[in-house]
């Protein structure tokens, strides 16, 4: 087991953030071909210490997504195992060409971090806010896409990552989370991870939303409804047949995620419901296609019913 | 090891090779492909240390095609080094076929999949840094076109490259002064270029891109300067070696019909 999966256990919680950096420097530490790639992003990616530790293991590209996205792109063709970490909105904008292309299309197993993701940077406003990235990250072939919901997801997603040859699209935000399981310490890509066990109405969600969709759980078993409660990591390739199942057993289903209600977690698995006619009631919930609210990420978060309250507040609908 | 005269006859047997496929496709970048295929000529037949059976080596000497679209120049070079048989591309740009209009690393000696124009030279930059890191002899090196240097992240990637030091990387530009529309300065002008580079921190030196002694005495003279990255700027003709395609805006992708093909083998015989 993993120091942050032990941290968890004993209560210590960090941010996805911070569990990020430290496993990165950790296995760096191990390994000379793991690379740091920043875009002006060492504070910001919390690798202040990996660059004062490990100073020829760490690149600094500036303010320059693109050339950082390609730069990585031609470190991992000379065998370097590359970690790319920029702001989730920028790296999945700014760069997006450099992914689909240089990682993604000629395949070169890049690990791109997209730091402060969702609407992590709060009242900094959408400029800096990445509710696209899922949908984008999607329909491009040859990448895995996750979104880790808690220090124990980030760490293995972040180890597991740099042992696998293949292109990577990790998110996560800088508050700080929850353990969501005591028990649950398993860990697969493209394998959802069930944090509670419910027949009555499975919330599926993805990364920093994980955490609210079991608070709603708890709250909802209160009131005798037995709600499922599934962090789906992997967005891409997604957990079809844990959904199937899962389906299968409820009265109704909600997706959660920190992304636009279009093209993410919600809309993947509507597709799949949809085309294996499994239909039962269902909803997306997330940041709506509206020009986003201003505020902190937990106002904003709020303001969309993204809280125990509001995925509670939904799933009773469905149950009445 | 090949000499001036060799590499002349081999040009001449290239440029025939491009015609032919083009032809024979019924498709492909005719006119930059017949600028290109020189330098090509002498980076596979003087200066890479790279070859079919050195493919997988760590220490063989990359080369990016920047300006991807050129690729009917490469292919001909590849089959003649012997990544591939030749015959091969008899079914450039079919159904199913892995020869398509831009490099993939489908075909033996292909690096990347270029065509989206301005990342080469980015990752030309993290395969030199990797080489420095390494203290590996690798050089590297791209070629890019004069349309293509409008895109931004080429001159990200030239901060970059100074910032760094690579002076195991070479950049060339295929300077034939006409892009689709138009002719380059009209478009989106790129002078005075050698100053502009100059003032990123690279090392520039002007050639013709067609004189073989040139371009074999230039690249052997890598780097131009120790401790910064080699910038060739190679004045070109879109089209060289066929009188009614040089210079000629439409044969950017221009197919010559059976005629005119004849008329060019003629020319390049």
């Amino acid at each position: 087991m993993s120091q942050e999966s032990m941290n968890a256990q004993t209560g210590i919680s960090l941010a996805n953030l911070e569990i990020f950096a430290s496993t990165l420097e950790t296995i760096a530490k191990a390994d000379k071909d793991i690379y740091a790639v920043t875009s002006d992003s060492r504070g910001s990616g919390k690798l202040v210490s990996f660059g004062q530790k490990l100073p020829e293991q760490i690149i600094e590209i500036g303010i320059a997504e693109q050339n950082l996205v390609g730069v990585a792109a031609g470190l991992s063709s000379m065998g370097k195992k590359v970690f790319a970490v920029s702001p989730a909105c920028f790296l999945t904008a700014r760069a997006l060409e450099q992914i689909k292309n240089d990682v993604c299309y000629s395949n070169n197993p890049v690990k791109l971090i997209g730091i402060s993701a969702g609407v992590s940077y709060g009242a900094l406003g959408s400029t800096h806010h990445s509710l696209h990235d899922f949908a984008v990250m999607r329909a491009i072939h040859n990448i895995t896409v996750v979104a880790p919901a808690d220090n124990f997801e980030t760490a293995e997603a972040i180890r597991q990552a740099a042992q696998a040859a293949q292109p990577f699209y990790i998110r996560f935000g800088k508050k700080v989370m929850p353990s969501l399981s005591e028990t649950n310490t398993q860990f697969e890509f493209g394998k959802g991870r069930v944090i509670k066990e419910g027949k009555d109405i499975v919330l599926i969600a993805t990364g920093e939303a994980v955490y609210p969709a079991l608070q709603a759980a708890e709250q909802l078993s209160t009131e005798n409804i037995d709600a499922a409660v599934i962090s789906m990591h992997t967005i891409k390739p997604l957990d079809t047949e844990l959904i199937a199942r899962y389906a299968q057993k409820c009265k109704a289903i909600i997706t959660i995620e920190e992304h636009s209600i279009y093209g993410g977690l919600g809309e993947a698995c509507a597709s799949f419901l949809l085309q294996n006619q499994l239909n039962k009631p269902f909803k997306i919930m997330g940041i709506p296609d509206e020009y986003t609210v201003t505020g902190s990420q937990n106002e904003i978060f709020s303001h969309y019913g993204l809280t125990g309250r509001g995925i509670a507040e939904e799933s009773r609908k469905f149950l009445k | 090891m090949m000499t001036i005269n060799e590499l002349q006859l081999k040009s001449k047997e290239y440029r025939r090779k491009i015609l032919k496929y083009i032809y024979h496709a019924k498709a492909g970048h005719t006119g930059g492909s017949l600028s290109i295929i020189d330098i090509l000529n002498v980076l596979y037949n003087r200066i890479l240390k790279v070859s079919p059976e050195t493919w997988s080596s760590k220490t063989r000497d990359i080369y990016i095609q920047s300006k991807g679209h050129c690729v009917e120049a490469l292919y001909v070079v590849l089959a003649d080094k012997g990544f591939f048989p030749e015959d091969d591309l008899l079914t450039l740009c079919q159904y199913q076929s892995p020869y398509i209009g831009h490099p993939t690393k489908k075909i033996k000696g292909m690096e990347q999949n270029t065509g989206g124009l301005g990342h080469g030279l980015s990752i030309c930059c993290g395969s030199a840094l990797a080489a420095k890191k390494d203290e590996s002899p690798v050089k590297v090196f791209t070629v890019l076109g004069d349309g293509e240097m409008a895109e931004g992240s080429n001159w990200e990637a030239f901060m970059f490259a100074a910032h760094y030091k690579l002076d195991n990387l070479c950049a060339v530009l295929d300077y034939n002064k006409l892009q689709i529309t138009a002719a380059n300065a009209d478009v989106m002008g790129l002078e005075p270029l050698d100053k502009k580079l100059e003032a990123f921190g690279w090392a520039v030196k002007h050639i013709d891109g067609h004189d073989i002694d040139a371009l074999v005495n230039t690249f052997e003279s890598l780097p131009f300067e120790k401790g910064k990255p080699s910038f060739v700027i190679a004045h070109t003709v879109k089209g060289k070696g066929v009188s009614y395609m040089e210079n000629v805006l439409k044969w950017h992708h221009g197919v010559p019909n059976a005629e005119q093909l004849e008329i060019a083998m003629n020319e390049l015989g």
